[in-house]
């Protein structure tokens, strides 16, 4: 046999002494490592406390129980001057998880139809995937928002000038105001009904599944669902006598006042991060359509399966194995980005929690709550995606 | 926004890293680098604007000069660090400016929870409320469902939502951390209403595309005294930032200006001796920290308390605003200073 492989290790030996021995000394270091982390931790600790007390400046979290005093612009929760600086949070919580869900999935739509339409064979369609891609990944974000906000003031009316749209919508540079939805008695009806039409889809679905499994037969699935789930709880509705009215907005001295309104900073920060994130999964769902193999294609094709279930059965589930890992650090990194919100003085948590931080002076308090949001976002993110991922990777039988 | 974060979280760090930094004898420390480092606001004319080369000059301005020329001699030992309303008090806890000079409303909070000192107001404000002509608002009561633009970070946020919530007015508050952020929405007409102190109103509103096109309104809802804050624990400096407005006041009141200080040494008055140091013996100077020369290098450096005011804001700028509350207490106003003894 070789002679090198067996020398190795044997050398290693003879030199007997511990600190030549690679384990031992690879604990040494990670041990030594822990104690100055540790060290390092105990020491930043030590000297912010002792800093702050020094400062005489004010800690602990019972700030957040005190009155806030300050009033937030957008709020999908309730949210007075009198309410507390934690329930203040939690609007931006809610303002941060509403641009970001709504900016993912536009995002992913977006992303999707320019990543396929940058495979088209189609040259003009080709070429103008490929200069939005080349346009929006090579703008910085913040600059996207700002584009996007300066352009809505600028370009859209005046308030007092409303563009008045179909069913009773107006839009202007205050926003979007629409008629608010008042549900009335019995609507809870509607509600569950429409809980029971999306279960029974799901039952359905499953049930497709196995037919198909035993038969080869194939139910349709996609219009039994949108039957159920549009028509149950319209007949539901009707039937309990529409309980529905609207709050339609109307002309005040200033705004418009009534209805409910997006405001522009929502609109542009919103925009903008769907349109910026957008442009990179476009490159990724490229690079996922054209990592399955040419083959793949070629054979469904000699089966004489149709192109248009060609991709939908065949590529796209094996160009989501290789889509979502990376999918998921851009859906990440669209709610980070989602704190820019304060350069258009959007009440993300970012902002709301500046505020706080200036009024209380608690740096250490609100960074800390911050980092934790985050976090816990990023990491939920994570999860679900993993999970999804893994339902999606290939299953071996 | 990765700058806010960075700055907060640089403020969170700087306690805990800075071992001793934010500790006392803040006199000892300037001296040895040989400047003061003065927060000022970060661009609001006539109060601390810097010019097309980077000279900074305005009210809030002068007083960091004077500070510098209590203690060096020179005026011109001074670096400038703009700040937003926000990036203010994390930059004056964590130490990176020695003394904050930039229309900051004493207010008890800042006085204990957030650990600063204020004893002197350089500028008695109020808030007010600035709106379009063309709206046809004659009162702050009329201004039910307006949409108000304001900066976060100030008493100003907080004055208004009080203010609304006692007068029963409905408002949508439009929110900006920058100071230009909120000029460029009110100026495109995202807000009915701009408010702030009045006196930052007068300033702003030489800066929209067209003045003439808006007016301030009748009413002040609030008391804003401005002035100068230092961190707490160090009662040296405390003393000598407050000092600089006294001699400047006290100035005023001897009728002693930036060109007749040198003559004014000469006075028989034992009060004015006292105060320019040329009495024998005197230990008034040296007491503080400085040296005998101190109010006379101050009052070379910007004048006196009048001078500053009407140089920058007064009659002699273009903001033009009235002495007001902030005449001299013999003179129907408000601003007085203790005996130099
Ligand atoms: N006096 C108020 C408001 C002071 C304030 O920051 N005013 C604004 C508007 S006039 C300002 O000066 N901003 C300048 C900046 O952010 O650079 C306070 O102390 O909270």
């Amino acid at each position: 046999m070789a002679i090198g492989v067996t020398n190795a290790p044997e050398r290693s030996k003879s030199s007997g002494s511990i600190i030549n021995d690679p384990q031992a000394r690879g604990i040494f270091y990670q041990a030594v490592t822990v104690i100055l982390l540790a060290v390092l931790i105990y020491w930043i600790a030590d000297n912010t406390i002792e800093n702050l007390k020094r400062a005489n400046i004010a800690s602990g979290y019972g700030f957040l129980n005190s009155r806030a005093g300050f009033d937030v612009g957008q709020s999908l929760i309730s949210f007075t001057s009198d309410s507390t600086y934690g329930r203040a949070l939690v609007v931006g919580f809610v303002n941060t998880l509403l641009v970001a869900v709504t900016g993912i999935i536009t995002a992913t739509v977006i992303g999707f139809i320019v990543g396929i339409g940058r495979l088209s064979h189609n040259w003009i369609i080709a070429k103008l995937s490929l200069a939005y891609v080349e346009v929006f990944r090579n703008i910085p974000p913040l600059l996207v928002i700002f584009f996007w906000y300066s352009g809505v003031l600028a370009i859209l009316p005046q308030a007092r000038e409303a563009l008045a749209l179909p069913f009773n919508m107006y839009v202007s540079n205050r926003g979007l105001a629409f008629p608010r939805p008042i549900p009335g008695e019995g609507s809870l009806y509607t509600l569950l009904a429409l809980l029971i039409a999306v279960a029974a889809t799901f039952f359905v679905a499953r049930y497709a599944r196995q037919k198909q499994m035993a038969t080869g037969q194939r139910f349709p699935v996609l219009w039994t669902a949108l039957g159920l789930i549009i028509g149950l709880p319209l007949l539901t509705f009707l039937a309990t006598g529409a309980p529905l009215t609207f709050d339609v907005p109307v002309a005040g001295k200033f705004n418009l006042t009534g209805g409910s309104v997006v405001g522009p900073e929502f609109m542009s920060l919103f925009l903008a991060l769907s349109f910026y994130t957008a442009a990179f999964i476009a490159e990724i769902v490229r690079a996922g359509i054209r990592g399955v193999s040419k083959g793949q294609s070629e054979a469904a094709h000699a089966l004489g399966i149709r192109p248009r279930l060609t991709t939908r059965l065949v590529i796209v589930p094996q160009a989501m194995r290789i889509i979502i890992p990376p999918l998921t650090s851009q859906y990440l990194n669209l709610t980070k980005n989602s704190s820019l919100a304060v350069a258009v003085g959007y009440a993300d948590l970012v902002a709301v929690g500046g505020t706080i931080l200036n009024q209380t002076g608690q740096s250490i308090e609100v960074v800390s709550i911050w980092i934790i949001v985050y976090l816990s976002l990023s990491l939920a993110t994570s999860l679900f995606m993993n999970w999804y991922n893994a339902r999606m990777a290939l299953v071996e039988r | 926004m990765a700058k806010r974060i960075l700055t907060a979280l640089v403020g969170a760090a700087v306690m805990g890293i800075g071992a001793h930094a934010a500790s006392a004898a803040t006199l000892d420390d300037v001296k040895a680098k040989g400047f003061v480092q003065c927060g000022v606001n970060t661009g609001l004319a006539g109060f601390a604007a810097p010019d097309a080369s980077g000279n900074w000059s305005g009210f809030d301005v002068d007083y960091c000069k004077a500070i510098a020329a209590a203690i060096f001699g020179d005026a011109t030992k001074v670096k400038y660090t703009p700040t937003s309303a926000k990036e203010r008090f994390p930059a004056l806890q964590s130490g990176e400016v020695d003394v904050l000079a930039r229309n900051t409303t004493w207010t008890i909070n800042r006085d204990t929870a957030l650990g600063f000192n204020f004893r002197t107001v350089n500028y008695y404000d109020g808030q007010g409320f600035m709106v379009r002509k063309g709206l046809n608002v004659k009162s702050a009561l009329e201004l039910s469902g307006a949409a108000v633009c304001v900066q976060t970070g100030t008493t100003t946020e907080l004055n208004l939502a009080d203010y609304f919530k006692t007068n029963n007015l409905q408002y949508n508050p439009v929110v900006f951390e920058k100071l230009e952020e909120v000029n460029a929405a009110y100026d495109a007409g995202r807000c009915d209403v701009y408010t702030t102190d009045q006196s930052g109103l007068y300033s702003l509103r030489l800066t929209l595309s067209k003045p003439d096109e808006h007016m301030i309104l009748p009413e002040i809802i609030s008391k804003e005294p401005l002035g100068p804050a230092v961190r707490q624990g160090d009662d040296q400096w405390f003393d000598i930032v407050s000092w600089v407005h006294y001699a400047l006041i006290n100035a005023e009141d001897f009728g002693i200006t930036q060109a007749n200080v040198e003559e004014m040494k000469k006075s028989p008055n034992p009060d004015i001796q006292r105060f320019l140091g040329v009495e024998a013996d005197t230990k008034i100077g040296t007491d503080l920290g400085l040296t005998n020369e101190w109010a006379v290098n101050v009052i070379k450096a910007v004048g006196n308390y009048g001078e500053i005011f009407d140089r920058n804001i007064g009659a002699g700028s273009p903001l033009k605003i009235e002495r007001g509350l902030n005449a001299l207490w013999s003179k129907g106003g408000i601003q007085y200073a203790p005996p130099v003894r």
